[in-house]
């Protein structure tokens, strides 16, 4: 029996910002799951279950919240599932959605992830001390700049390549109304002027601490031919994981992502994802990880992503546009990442993202990762259904 | 919903779990899930390159940090690089998700795993951190306390007594002397009240534990286990959060999933339900319909040992045992998770006829 095609009918997002006061956690999931449902056309009636995936508890202070959830997400009378696996949990989430989808268990499935950091501190959630184990550093910075540093003494990227990223992004950011920074007087200038945080991440090559929520519909072919707007296909999805620490580990380039990417394209049929794939979302939290993600995931060669942004190719208007809704760059509500990139993914596709669409977007590839470069999430998505 | 066959065959083919025990001070968790893992990996033969699916379940809380989970994914040896995934839930959930996983076929085998340290903080007042932030959480209710005003419920609705709930209490730890796991083995003194109408007997003993399962697919399943537990059903359900709005001496959510697994269309034998309190077990038994002829709990159940996050898993785990050993053809492992099981999970498992 083969798989069930899964499409995506239905996008729903908050407006990004760094505190919303005016919502509980509640209201933040069901303003996002309620635009899901419109977007879709779709009521609380028609979702089969629900899968919700967050970053870790302790950012909002509320253990296993998708309890208190349930009846916020309609769940109540469902199944409801709880999706987490570190930062890349928005991909993971989706994922695990779809494998419903897939595998005929539902014919539609509510997929969302949040994350509310403004209820705690997701720096110091992160930095519990324990005995007898290495507290992480305080933020996620400090635990990245170096694997920067290598990156930029392996491939000999110029130093000016993550303020182009970050320019980039944050120009992008202004065309998408969900995104959470706003920097209309952005220049490149003043990105390069900022303060040093971590050498060499800028403040304005760092992802801001948001409060956010992203849903999607997942549906089989039958709701797929119900839809009032154009799906988007899911051709490939994987995730791949690998240990935090051991000898021999590439923080640079992770096995795991390398993987990760491969298995999505094999399943997707696409031998050349630089010619074949139109756009990505990718997980970049700061700036350099464009390039060295770009390598990861097979868009260039070793030592060459850095290349491929400085000659522009990643621009809004390039020849593989990378992180057209601004990013997490421009927006981390740190749980929902993730299922952005994906959901972004999918309006390209769809041909509804709007300002920072790609015309003729047919196939755009969704990613996340988390923990120590370690835990990995991709999805590819299409304009139309695989093998059809 | 989609009613579209799914025509794949699935099965538990390997159970492991810890001794659980009070406190394990001297082990990290990745030091306790350890032989577990290994216990069960030896059980089918398969070496971890040979699973093609990872999937477990734990607690943030409970551990005490943030991605508490990547340390035990350091135990299972993830290199090269694996197909992983986990749920902030009960491991019971973990193994939904891998069945969904092989059931696309995108995977034959998968390990499971769960574990959770009860030991090093207040289990009772980390518990009221799940419950709605704004409106329940501030006021401490802890998880014996709600189970009280459940039992209330019941025992004001004529369902059961306090002797009714005492024998529960006895039966299960009586059942749990032929469990060389379990936390309490044997006669425990029913005690003092906790929290009214519960006393200590009517509770769980606070511990720490972890368990293991593999799920094979089709041939697969025959060629690493003499007798598959095949899943033959299996569903998960919610309900309502707040207290206020659900009737505490009903599952209607436990009697749903059991439907969608297809629980009611034959009897079976065992039952193997995670009832940490013993009012539970009854609210359990009535939705699940069980009558006198099931065995409930030969493991003893959650009142004997109840490791939070793996204690779900071990039901379905003890179910699968007893198929794998012959002692059952069709068993029913059922588990919960929230307060006052605001959200269960049913499994049906089935030996092939002898």
């Amino acid at each position: 029996m083969s798989k069930e095609p899964v499409a995506v009918v239905g996008i729903g997002q908050t407006r990004h910002v760094a505190a919303r006061r005016d919502v509980s956690i509640a209201g933040l999931v069901r303003e996002a799951a309620s635009r899901a449902l419109a977007d879709a056309a779709l009521t609380w009636a028609d979702i089969d279950a629900v899968v919700i995936g967050k970053a870790p508890d302790f950012f909002e202070g509320v253990m296993m919240p998708e309890l208190y959830l349930a009846d916020a997400l309609g769940a109540v009378g469902k199944p409801m599932l709880r999706v987490h696996t570190a930062g890349s949990v928005g991909g993971s989430t989706a994922l695990v959605a779809a494998n419903l989808v897939a595998a005929r268990v539902h014919g539609t499935v509510l997929t969302l992830a949040f994350e509310k950091q403004s209820e705690s501190n997701a720096m110091w959630g992160l930095s519990l001390p324990i005995p007898f184990q290495q507290p992480l550093l305080a933020g996620a910075g400090g635990f990245f700049a170096p694997h920067i540093r290598a990156y930029m003494r392996r491939s000999g990227a110029p130093e000016t390549i993550g303020a182009l990223v970050a320019y980039k992004d944050r120009r992008n950011a202004l065309k998408n109304p969900y995104a959470h920074l706003h920097e209309h007087d952005i220049t490149l200038d003043k990105v390069m002027a900022s303060p040093m945080l971590w050498d060499p991440v800028r403040y304005s090559e760092t992802c801001p601490s948001s409060d956010g929520a992203c849903a999607m519909i997942l549906t089989d072919r039958a709701g797929a031919a119900r839809a009032p707007r154009p799906p988007a296909w899911m051709l490939g999805g994987a995730m791949r994981s690998e240990p935090t620490l051991f000898a021999g580990k590439d923080f640079v380039s992770p096995q795991a992502g390398q993987d990760c990417a491969a298995d999505v394209y094999r399943q997707a049929g696409i031998t050349d994802p630089r010619r074949e794939i139109d756009g990505a979302e990718i997980y970049v939290p700061f700036s350099w990880y464009e390039p060295m993600w770009l390598e990861n995931l097979g868009f260039a060669g070793e030592g060459e992503g850095w290349k491929l942004t400085e000659a522009g190719v990643t621009e809004l208007d390039g020849d593989l546009p990378v992180n057209m809704s601004g990013g997490v760059l421009s927006a981390n509500p740190i749980g929902a990442s993730g299922m952005i990139r994906f959901a972004e993914a999918a309006l390209q596709v769809r041909g509804q993202a709007g300002e920072h669409q790609v015309d003729g977007a047919r196939r755009v590839l969704g990613h996340a990762y988390g923990g120590g470069s370690q835990f990995f999430a991709m999805w590819l998505v299409g304009d139309r259904p695989p093998d059809s | 919903m989609t009613s579209a066959p799914r025509d794949r065959e699935i099965a538990v083919v390997a159970f492991a779990q810890t001794g659980h025990r009070r406190t394990s001070d001297e082990l990290s968790e990745v030091e306790m899930l350890m032989p577990v893992l290994h216990e069960v990996l030896d059980r089918t033969g398969l070496k971890t390159a040979d699973i093609d699916f990872t999937c477990s379940g734990s607690s943030d809380y409970l551990a005490g940090r943030a991605f508490s989970f990547t340390l035990a994914l350091d135990g299972v040896g993830a290199w090269p690089p694996i197909s992983e995934s986990h749920v902030e839930m009960d491991g019971a959930w973990a193994l939904y998700e891998a069945w969904t996983k092989l059931l696309t076929g995108e995977a034959d085998t998968a390990l499971v795993y769960a574990y959770g340290k009860s030991s090093p903080g207040s289990v009772r007042d980390v518990l009221t951190r799940q419950l709605d932030p704004y409106c329940t959480a501030p006021l401490w209710p802890d998880s014996v306390a709600l189970a009280a005003l459940q039992a209330q419920a019941l025992i004001d609705a004529g369902d059961t007594d306090e002797p009714a709930l005492a024998a529960v209490a006895a039966r299960n730890r009586e059942a749990a002397t032929a469990n060389p796991h379990a936390q309490l083995r044997g006669p425990v003194p029913q005690g003092d009240y906790l929290v009214q109408p519960l006393r200590t007997g009517d509770c769980p003993p606070v511990g720490d534990g972890a368990a293991a399962v593999i799920l094979a697919a089709g041939d697969r399943a025959r060629a690493r286990c003499a007798r598959p537990a095949w899943i033959r059903g299996i569903d998960h359900r919610i309900e309502a959060h707040a207290l206020g709005v659900r009737d505490l001496t009903d599952s209607p959510s436990t009697r749903l999933a059991a439907e969608r697994a297809g629980a009611f269309e034959r009897p079976v034998d065992t039952a193997e339900l995670h009832a940490p309190f013993t009012a539970q077990e009854i609210v359990l038994r009535k939705a699940l319909r069980l009558g006198d002829a099931v065995e409930v709990n030969p493991s003893g159940g959650a009142l004997a040992a109840n490791p939070i996050m793996a204690a779900g898993l071990i039901r379905i785990g003890e179910a699968a045992a007893r198929i794998h050993r012959g002692a059952s053809d069709r068993a029913l492992a059922h588990a919960t998770s929230g307060p006052c099981l605001q959200q269960n999970l049913v499994a049906v498992l089935e030996g092939e006829p002898r």
